[in-house]
């Protein structure tokens, strides 16, 4: 196998496919306390995460949207991830995940299944597929209102 | 790539591919296969070495100086304005404008033509299959103005409404723009009809040619347009210059619409004069390099013949229509009878942004997205498509790679993730 199909085979593993076709959390949330909108307009990439936080802890999440199978993978991934953390947690796991991507890893950080999503290291133009999601669970999280870009 | 021969100016006989050094280049450790040329051409030796040439030979500033040098860029920015006009049989040199490319052209006349023409209640007529530089720019002077824009719809297979174009002209509508062919879907729009229908009604009409000159031949007197712009790097020629012809006797009485160098006749605290037209467009100093490869670009298709590209890219189509409609699971998007050498489509079950991400892998470039035409992928009701274009070094075997690749991607993301 050449390196390229190598890097093609971790972009594209097996649990991206499941989530891809499966996505967790696929559904709008009536009772969210909190809403933010994702869009990509590179690539027209558009979703939405509902949130809703209690006690200082995110207690639900979910989202909904259209995109590629790196977007809504990890979309998928980043629900079960932050589910039942702490608002504290959830950001600082959006920004070792964000450095993760596209920088530096922190060290010592177990990433679990958010693991999968690092095939895009590979594919520069991919990595704004895979943190979009992250960007607008940010802007849930803080309040922002402005859609989530990528850039 | 290209099965094209010609003589070269060596004398022998060159394949198209070894004009275009960029195209034996691998990628990914694959040979280059390149299918994005609706987006950009690739440029060919010619273009190359005229622009670098004109940097080691000729450079120095346009209509200002005395000096031998001066004289001889002047020289050589002239001759690409001639040749411009030669490309689209304008009657006359100074109905050529130099501009940035496409979008730049569109924008003067928006805004020059637009700005001194239109009034509240006028009425701008674009269609659902413009790409945004021929939708921006005439919202903005719609909102300037107070006009009104209107949409020509589209059908689903990507053809204009030709009633519904008939019914949305009438009495109030001062200008109609549209794509001479779709950059989405390939759609090439029936010109003549639209042209003598809108004329017919009162309208200007521009053509937004950008996808049309490197394809076919293009005769602006032929059409009656009054506008026709595009760009150089869609015709194997530079990035950063364009055209806009436009009709001698409008052009004579439209404002300018950048100041600056170059564009004045005198100039005084009290009062500025302005130069006749094409200068009164081009204030500043022009991309002359760019225009010396840009007229490069246009000898070398001259020298191949726009109406063998044109025959040679419409077998290369029906070819890839038929390879890739036959594939299982592929959806075609646009299918009007009469299209230019652009294939869009989907695949069942796979995002275009993850074909476009398999077929790099396999040193294919694509298209991924809504290709600039968000509304017209809102009209067909899909996020966007993959898109693979031709040029005259395309072959066969480029059709045979995307081929195999869309079966690869298939085979991924329907069997078991191994690529
Ligand atoms: C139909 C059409 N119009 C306009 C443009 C804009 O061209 P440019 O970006 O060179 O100004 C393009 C290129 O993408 C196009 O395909």
């Amino acid at each position: 196998m050449s390196g390229i199909d190598a890097h093609l085979r971790e972009l594209y593993q097996e649990v991206i496919f499941d989530h891809n076709r499966q996505p967790r959390n696929f559904h709008a949330m009536p009772d969210a306390d909190r809403v933010a909108e994702g869009y990509n307009p590179l690539c027209g990439d558009q979703l939405t995460v509902y949130l809703r936080v209690a006690d200082g802890k995110v207690e639900d999440v979910s989202f909904v949207g259209h995109g590629c199978a790196i977007s809504k993978a990890s979309a998928s991934l980043m629900t079960e991830a932050v589910k039942g953390r702490p608002v504290e947690e959830a950001e600082a796991l959006f920004r070792d995940f964000h450095a993760l991507l596209t920088g530096t890893p922190p060290e010592g950080r177990d990433f679990g299944k958010l693991e999968v999503l690092t095939g895009v290291r590979e594919f520069p133009a991919r990595v704004k597929c895979a943190t979009l999601a992250w960007h607008t669970l940010h802007n849930a999280l803080t309040g922002e209102h402005d859609p989530a870009r990528t850039e | 790539m290209s099965v094209l021969a010609f003589p070269s100016r060596t004398g022998g006989c060159l394949r198209g591919v070894e004009d275009f050094p960029i195209l034996s280049r691998r990628i990914r450790n694959k040979p280059l296969v390149y299918l994005d040329n609706a987006a950009t051409t690739q440029k060919p030796e010619v273009v190359i070495e005229a622009e670098s040439l004109y940097y080691r030979e000729s450079n120095a500033n346009i209509h200002r100086g005395v000096h031998w040098l001066s004289q001889r860029a002047t020289d050589l920015y002239d001759e690409g304005r001639e040749s411009v006009r030669r490309l689209l049989n304008a009657a006359r040199s100074d109905e050529i404008v130099f501009t940035r490319g496409t979008t730049e052209a569109i924008n003067l006349v928006a805004y020059s033509w637009g700005c001194s023409q239109l009034r509240a209640g006028d009425e701008v007529l674009i269609t659902a299959m413009e790409h945004h530089s021929n939708i921006v720019p005439w919202q903005l002077v719609c909102e300037q103005t107070g006009a009104l824009l209107r949409v020509v719809p589209v059908s689903d297979c990507g053809e204009l409404d030709l009633e519904a174009f008939e019914a949305l002209l009438g009495p109030r509508t001062r200008m109609f723009a549209v794509a001479h062919v779709s950059n989405a879907l390939g759609t090439v729009n029936p010109l003549p009809w639209l042209i003598e229908r809108a004329h017919a009604a009162g309208a200007r009409v521009l053509v937004d040619g950008a996808q049309a000159v490197a394809h076919m031949p293009v005769d602006v007197r032929a059409l009656g347009c009054d506008f026709y712009a595009f760009s150089g790097h869609k015709l194997y020629g530079p990035t950063g210059i364009g055209a806009l012809y436009g009709r001698a006797e409008l052009l004579a009485t439209m404002p300018p619409w950048q100041g600056g160098g170059d564009m004045i006749r005198t100039v005084s605290f009290e009062r500025t004069t302005y130069a006749p037209p094409p200068q009164r467009f081009e204030a500043g100093t022009p991309n002359i390099a760019g225009v010396v490869g840009l007229a490069a670009a246009i000898g070398y298709v001259e020298h191949l013949g726009l109406d063998k590209i044109a025959a040679h890219e419409q077998a290369l189509l029906a070819h890839a229509t038929e390879a890739v409609g036959a594939i299982d699971g592929v959806r075609l998007i646009g299918t009007a009878a009469h299209k230019s050498g652009i294939l869009s489509f989907t695949v069942d079950g796979i995002h275009p942004h993850d074909l476009g991400t398999i077929l790099d892998t396999q040193g294919i470039a694509i298209r991924a997205g809504h290709h600039c035409a968000m509304p017209l992928m809102t009209r067909l009701g899909i996020p966007g498509t993959a898109r693979a274009s031709f040029a005259l070094y395309n072959d066969e075997n480029d059709i045979a790679a995307l081929v195999a690749a869309i079966r690869k991607a298939q085979h991924m993301f329907n069997g078991g993730g191994q690529p």
